[in-house]
């Protein structure tokens, strides 16, 4: 599979290569979820910047790693968007909450080492 | 001159193949970013639609030419069941089977002309171009082309 996942202390990196069928991605959250699990990993960084379409298929499946391995106990932070596929992740209005994103590999790395906050007091 | 690129649609292999052709061909008529990458996204779009609710199908890209602008014609085509209420499946959150209902109404924002004709029991044929000015350099370098 043209991704390559490297593990970095209590984190996992997911590197995409180059673009990716539909099959790949969904075998990418597979593989993810499995290895959160396997290695108590505590965060993942998936590198998105070799993916030069984003559309509403890749979207959703980023959006379900982040929410499958938040229920395994893991945050995930989506590197590395292109500016032309953020141009049109706006123009087609594809929603990527709750996907926190960062420019580069080192602020994705320093925002999964920020605990995370306190919940409010009615909060979910 | 640019011609005319079929890709047949079958499996979710061909999605990769029909937007890097997509991208190319755009980038080939000259289109500027983020173009290339919203006309791919359209096609990926639309290509998956085709192998989720039809099977198969066939993406026709061609170049379009006018005095003032020129752009990209794509043409996706299938002759599965077609659309019972094309209004509705363009508009946001119309879900059909496995999808999302963003497909559509989605590739539509990225691309200037949108059309659906679908045909019941015969297949849907969807029609879209961007488009982009000629300014007077090029239209010039055209004619002083054409005089030899």
């Amino acid at each position: 599979m043209s991704v390559a996942i490297l593990r970095k202390g209590e984190y996992f990196i997911a590197s995409i290569q180059s673009d990716l069928s539909d099959t790949e991605v969904l075998a990418l959250r597979d593989d993810l979820i499995e290895r959160v699990g396997r290695f108590r990993a505590l965060g993942i960084v998936v590198d998105v910047s070799a993916l030069d379409v984003i559309d509403s298929f890749a979207a959703r499946a980023l959006r379900s790693i982040a929410l499958a391995a938040k229920l395994r106990g893991a945050r995930t932070v989506i590197v590395g968007i292109q500016p032309d596929v953020a141009v049109a992740i706006v123009q087609f209005r594809l929603n990527l909450d709750p996907l926190r994103t960062a420019l580069d590999l080192d602020e994705a790395l320093a925002l999964l080492e920020l605990r995370p906050e306190r919940k409010p007091a009615d909060g979910r | 001159m640019e011609g005319e690129i079929r890709v047949g649609i079958g499996t979710d292999a061909d999605l990769v193949i029909a937007r890097a052709e997509g991208r190319a061909m755009a980038q080939r008529l000259g289109f500027r970013r983020p173009d290339p990458t919203l006309i791919a996204t359209a096609i990926s779009e639309l290509a998956r639609n085709l192998v989720m609710h039809v099977g198969h199908g066939e993406i026709i890209m061609r170049p379009i030419v006018e005095d003032r602008r020129s752009g990209v014609l794509v043409i996706v085509r299938d002759e599965g069941p077609g659309i019972a209420d094309v209004g509705a499946a363009l508009r946001l959150g119309h879900a059909s089977r496995g999808g999302l209902g963003l497909g559509l109404p989605g590739a539509r924002r990225l691309m200037d002309e949108f059309e659906i004709d679908s045909q019941p029991g015969k297949g849907t044929t969807v029609t879209m171009r961007k488009w982009r000015l000629r300014d007077d350099l090029e239209r010039l370098r055209e004619k002083r082309q054409q005089r030899g």
